[in-house]
């Protein structure tokens, strides 16, 4: 078991002609990605190692059954391009593509409360199902198959942190998820708790939070009435001064709120295991989840 | 990104926002040649940083004939300003706002914000104008206003209504309040903001709704469709070492203590320096060089962190992902050798490849440490750093 992808996803890329969608693209299919479709407007009749690219979305889905997207259209296009997937009813969305203006965002968010889609990121690393399926661009190699320990997170490079402690620490991971440092993202922590605490597989879960807004507060809550498994958490920004955005769009404090120390007391209350030094994040999991 | 005060105000004239007739000066003379236009007193003189409580640092002042402008403007221009939001160091004053007083019967404070909960466009407003507004949420929560308005539907006159109602406001300025409100929306959104804050507000003794400040802020993400609005920029409100750091496309940001420290992705240098501090010392700096790090990121990175004379000592921290150990170890090698780096340097990496990059930091003859996991390179740096 898994959440949101596993062997049955059908991948189309959107962005596939450009470096870096084509790059990751090979890392995906290499890794075990079933990898259907491409879609570059204009390149509608190449192929990339022998994947077909199609003009649009609705085509693409129409000869492969794709269901899933993962996009690396540049910031003033993919907006239109996540919107192009949930027309075309794709049923997850993976948006990787870091500086999308927040307007933008807040048009596709209030798009997708009445659609189907499920919209992961953007401005994220992607999310995995170790020995499955890889749609994203984070290093396969640090990840260990088959479970129990779930992960989401904001972070990209931090939850390949999270994860190489896991995996030397013997821990596997059933999936990682990242779910973007922009302040308006499609899957929140929620979303992917609630996920973790329904399968069957997911044994624990750890969260990484980061400083800005307040969807770990939220999470807190969530967790208190609704998550049975344990879980561990890390929130980074200690030492982050107000009003200044730490290199995540959505990573600032604001007018006081949205601090770390905030965070971290909420999810201590909600009995939440809070790693302080994430240098002890594998040890510190060793200790939760296998005792 | 932030704007001045005048900007801001030049903006809201071309949405036909009313604000007071004015104009930026640059000196004595300047002023008094735009107080002559205005025609009438008084006149008030603002001085235009990127900070809030100007008023209570001295740097806002009302002048009654034209000596007085010329006064005013003499001892705010070159002054250094300090408020609560421009720390004790405080800032230079460049310029000033010259413009005409208004008599005032209300102040009131509007705002419109983009809410990352509801992905709505939130008004904040409230009676308690000219305050600070998030003391009056504190303390009086009953006097805020919230109105979330869906950027899909736009503005409706029922969103104006509920705050125009919600103000108490007579019934004289109903009309002019929500047309006000409409055409902020829509420059907010037009312009991609990220805040506009008036604050405050006035209703005058004329029954004329007219914005007294204006304060603005912008979504850095979407300046790509503003080129205007990006002409704005005052590089004089920045700090040198930032602006240095985005001309190479770093996200770098200068702070208080004495460990330097390199790191990619956002998340995991903000970890980084938290470790930092736990392990008894304080970063320097926030640097990130980007989740794909290349060796060329990683010798901007070393210049920008070695023209900050407060640092001690460096720590780099790289997850190699897709990029190879190796190869960055080779950048570091270079980077360092290029140059000339004097501080001791810990290098924590891991990933792909790391048994090759550790190799070649070890045989480069550089001056370095390194450390095994990220909790040993926070202690080993911290030490180097205090002994």
């Amino acid at each position: 078991m898994s959440v949101f992808v596993n062997s049955d996803t059908r991948l189309l890329v959107q962005g596939i002609t450009g470096k870096e969608g084509q790059f990751h693209t090979r890392q995906c299919v290499t890794y075990g990605t079933n990898v259907v479709a491409g879609v570059t407007p204009g390149k509608g009749n190449l192929n990339i190692d022998g994947i077909p690219v199609f003009n649009c979305v609705n085509d693409a889905v129409k000869k492969t059954q794709a269901n899933c997207s993962m996009i690396f259209v540049p910031p003033p296009f993919a907006a239109d391009a996540i919107m192009e997937s949930i027309d075309a009813g794709i049923e997850l969305i993976v948006a990787i593509t870091e500086g999308i203006p927040v307007l933008d965002m807040m048009k596709i968010k209030q798009m997708l409360n009445h659609a189907g889609s499920r919209l992961i990121g953007p401005n994220c690393p992607g999310i995995i199902t170790p020995g499955q399926a890889k749609i994203g661009i984070m290093p396969a190699q640090i990840h260990k198959p088959g479970g129990p320990i779930g992960v989401v997170s904001r972070s990209g490079t931090l939850t390949y942190e999270v994860v190489f402690q896991l995996t030397g620490q013997g821990i596997g991971q059933t999936t990682c998820i990242g779910i973007g440092g922009d302040p308006i993202n499609g899957t929140n922590f929620i979303d992917c708790l609630d996920a973790f605490e329904n399968d069957p597989e997911t044994e624990g879960i750890v969260m990484v939070g980061e400083i800005g807004g307040n969807a770990e507060e939220n999470a807190a809550e969530y967790i208190k009435s609704n998550v049975t498994k344990p879980v561990v958490g890390f929130i980074a920004g200690i030492t982050a001064p107000p009003g200044r955005r730490m290199g995540h769009a959505g990573a600032i404090i604001s007018g006081g709120s949205g601090t770390a120390q905030a965070k971290i007391e909420a999810l201590k209350k909600a009995g939440v295991h809070i790693c302080k030094n994430l240098g002890d994040i594998g040890r510190m999991c060793a200790d939760v989840f296998v005792s | 990104m932030k704007v001045h005060e005048f900007q801001a105000k030049q903006i809201f004239r071309s949405y036909k926002i009313p604000v007071p007739d004015g104009d930026v000066a640059f000196d004595h003379q300047n002023a008094t040649q735009i107080a002559k236009g205005i025609g009438k007193f008084p006149v008030v003189v603002k001085a235009q940083i990127h900070a809030g409580g100007r008023g209570k640092g001295g740097g806002v002042k009302l002048a009654h004939s034209l000596d007085e402008v010329s006064q005013h403007a003499s001892s705010i221009i070159g002054m250094n300003l300090v408020t609560h939001q421009t720390g004790p160091e405080g800032k230079q004053v460049k310029k000033i706002l010259v413009e005409s007083g208004v008599n005032i019967e209300k102040e009131l404070y509007l705002s419109l914000i983009p809410d990352r909960e509801t992905a709505c466009i939130l008004v904040i407003a409230s009676e308690a104008g000219g305050m600070d507004i998030e003391e009056v949420a504190a303390q009086t929560p009953e006097k805020i206003i919230k109105v979330f308005i869906n950027p899909l539907s736009g503005i409706s006159p029922h969103h104006c209504r509920q705050v125009a109602f919600g103000l108490n406001l007579p019934a004289s300025v109903i009309k002019e309040f929500s047309q006000i409100l409409t055409r902020l929306y829509h420059l907010f959104v037009e312009n991609d903001c990220s805040l506009v804050e008036i604050n405050p507000l006035v209703i005058t003794k004329e029954s004329r709704v007219i914005a007294l400040d204006a304060k603005m802020d912008f979504d850095d993400n979407a300046m790509f469709r503003h080129k205007d609005i990006l002409e704005f920029r005052d590089l004089d409100e920045e700090d040198p070492l930032d602006v240095e750091a985005s001309k190479y496309n770093l996200n770098y940001i200068n702070l208080d203590g004495t460990i330097g420290n390199m790191v990619n992705g956002a998340g995991l240098a903000m970890a980084v320096m938290d470790t930092i501090k736990l392990a008894g010392a304080e970063p320097a700096n926030f640097l990130d060089v980007g989740g794909g790090a290349t060796a060329e990121m990683v010798e901007n990175g070393f210049k920008i962190i070695l023209s900050d004379d407060k640092v001690k000592a460096i720590l780099i921290n790289i997850f190699g992902g897709i990029l190879r150990c190796d190869i960055l170890a080779n950048g570091v090698v270079e980077a360092a050798r290029k140059t000339k780096i004097k501080v001791p340097l810990v290098v924590r990496m891991e990933g792909t490849n790391v048994e090759e990059g550790r190799k070649i930091l070890a045989e480069s003859g550089l001056k370095l440490f390194t450390a095994v996991d990220m909790k040993d390179a926070g202690e080993k740096v911290a030490n180097i750093a205090v002994s």
